[in-house]
């Protein structure tokens, strides 16, 4: 749908574009190009001398055992945000739909964390699951279970997941909630008389209405914990111990900042800018449909 | 046939029975997720009113304590926290993070709206490779490029600066689609009209644009605000000067590796500083809030 009307005009609609562009090409493409470059260099330990090895640092990367694990471990933490997120906050918007008093109160109650920053839900994680002052964590101790997510690599990755979670239920509350809202009422009503239970209302009628939001919000909630939970993983474990809890992005910065191995650490993030840009094809290929639905 | 209506009032009251208690498990499943929600926030406001030593000993109790005043005034004008790091006040911090917050979503609104006006409302030679171009910065967030950037950064010499800080995030693919989409739909008539009046580009879109754009300027920058506000990693990166220190990072860095000695009191009387705005925010502009929620993410 164009405009048949436009203003004309040489200069101004540069002029316009011009900020925006400006701050795109030197803080986007510049740096993105440069990744790809250094992508294919290596230096020496001493930064002193640099070569083109082309594919060299990718390969390296897949024979990597502690980049392999850096991924299995982003696997895993993506996909168990993804279902505790989308789980919790499926359960908690069907409550909520309902009509019941004070629905606004609980509705206001549960969409306020989505201001808290991932680096903060986790410091709030931690004043409760910190071994020695922590509430739950002291809890653990006096029931004899040894909890110290500090140690123990497995429970330093349930932390992560639960402050990455618990941080993104709201978002996926909101949606849902919206989702929910926009189901007729004569198609559920139509189900009720037809003598459906509501359990099997639910699984029949409603869920597959709201299949097109909940596809759409697990490729948001992967993006999420693909790539904004660092500031999670920096606050509470620093990617261990050991590297239990290093995901990719961490080792991204792990690597560039820390251990300063620029073509690697490039190469790294070529993976996963080919990462987004394959998500975020998904979630535009489908948004399309979705506004067909 | 008495028999018959004693037997609808008796299901009626089963009926209504069983929709009390269908309620009552509502309610109680909503509570306990909200109670889930708040129990975080709970233990670091109780804990924020105690002295260092009950925290440190692991004797928090649930109630909050009488160091409330001490705690938030230290926290405040003082810092403290961790043992290794010398102390920011909280009051700085807060005042990096709120110009941070704001220079970043008054800018992305800003350019945003400029380039969406001129892909919508002029025809250009290479209009749709710029609008191509800016839409490609939504697959190339910060996480993903950081090391090439910081060195752009270092070239540019705005390290440690609140340019730095803020004009790298401030190019925003989300919001001149969101602007795009909704000029899409003002009417031709109008731009027909304000040419009849002989209204130029920049007059139009004083007068008729940006009166229009108002809810969609207040719905974005509630959610740009917050994305300003909660940055963690390009703080972490571009500032060493702790005068710059927001309160995000600024509140990791008292907690280090998690250290028992830690002042935790003031630690988390400053979690509940930088909570507060973004939190005000959400709740006091719920209504913006999910428009810009709903619509940014379509």
């Amino acid at each position: 749908m164009r405009k048949k009307v436009i203003f004309r005009g040489a200069a101004l609609p540069y002029l316009l574009l011009m900020p925006q562009m400006a701050v795109t090409l030197v803080f986007f493409f510049w740096p993105a190009g440069m990744a790809v470059w250094q992508s294919t260099l290596r230096q020496d330990a001493f930064g002193l001398r640099t070569e083109f090895v082309a594919f060299e640092n990718f390969l390296d990367l897949f024979h990597d055992p502690i980049y392999l694990n850096a991924a299995w471990n982003t696997v895993i933490f993506a996909s168990s945000v993804a279902a505790l997120a989308l789980g919790a906050a499926l359960f908690l918007a069907v409550q909520a739909d309902k009509q019941i008093r004070g629905a606004g109160v609980y509705k206001t109650l549960l969409i306020w964390p989505y201001a808290v920053a991932p680096a903060l839900a986790a410091v709030l994680w931690l004043f409760i699951f910190h071994p020695s002052i922590g509430l739950v964590g002291r809890g653990f101790g006096a029931l004899g279970i040894e909890w110290d997510y500090r140690v123990n690599g497995g429970q330093a990755m349930a932390m992560v997941i639960i402050a990455a979670a618990w941080k993104q239920v709201s978002y996926n509350f909101i949606f849902f909630l919206a989702g929910l809202q926009s189901i007729p009422s004569s198609v559920l009503e139509a189900a009720a008389i037809d003598g459906a239970r509501p359990m099997r209302r639910f699984w029949t009628v409603v869920f597959p209405l709201l299949s097109p939001t909940a596809f759409f919000l697990l490729v948001v909630n992967l993006v999420y914990a693909f790539f904004d939970t660092f500031g999670i993983i920096h606050a509470l474990t620093r990617g261990g111990p050991g590297n239990a809890t290093e995901t990719l992005i961490y080792k991204v910065y792990v690597d560039g900042v820390q251990n300063l191995n620029l073509g690697s650490s490039a190469a790294q993030s070529v993976i996963l800018m080919i990462i987004v840009i394959a998500l975020t094809a998904i979630q535009f290929r489908f948004i399309e449909r979705r506004v067909h639905y | 046939m008495s028999g018959a209506a004693i037997d609808v009032e008796a299901l009626a009251a089963a009926s209504r029975r069983r929709r009390a208690r269908e309620r009552m498990l509502t309610h109680l499943a909503l509570v306990l997720g909200v109670a889930v929600f708040a129990l975080p926030i709970w233990i670091t406001i109780v804990g924020s009113t105690h002295d260092t030593d009950t925290i440190g000993r692991g004797d928090v109790p649930l109630l909050p304590g009488g160091e409330a005043l001490h705690n938030y005034t230290t926290a405040w004008f003082q810092g403290g926290g961790g043992r290794n790091t010398f102390a920011v006040p909280a009051s700085t911090m807060l005042l990096n993070s709120l110009v941070m917050a704001l220079l970043i979503a008054c800018g992305k609104i800003a350019i945003s709206l400029l380039s969406a006006f001129a892909v919508v409302f002029f025809s250009f030679p290479l209009r749709m490779v710029f609008f191509w171009m800016i839409f490609i910065t939504l697959m190339l967030p910060v996480e993903v490029r950081i090391i090439p950037t910081f060195q752009v950064m270092t070239d540019l010499s705005l390290i440690d600066s609140m340019t730095g800080l803020t004009l790298p995030l401030i190019a925003s693919a989300t919001a001149t689609l969101l602007f795009r989409q909704f000029f899409l739909t003002i009417p031709d008539e109008y731009v027909e009209a304000a040419k009849v009046d002989g209204a130029g580009p920049l007059r139009f879109l004083k007068d008729v644009v940006l009166p229009l754009s108002v809810t969609n300027i207040a719905a974005l920058f509630v959610i740009l605000f917050i994305y300003g506000w909660n940055q963690y990693l390009w703080p972490l990166l571009m500032v060493s000067n702790r005068d710059l220190e927001t309160i995000i990072v600024g509140l990791t860095k008292m907690i280090g590796i998690g250290d028992t000695q830690n002042e935790w009191n003031l630690i988390m009387a400053t979690a509940v500083f930088a909570l507060l705005p973004p939190v005000a925010v959400v709740v006091l502009l719920q209504r913006w809030f999910i428009k810009g929620l709903t619509e940014t993410e379509k």
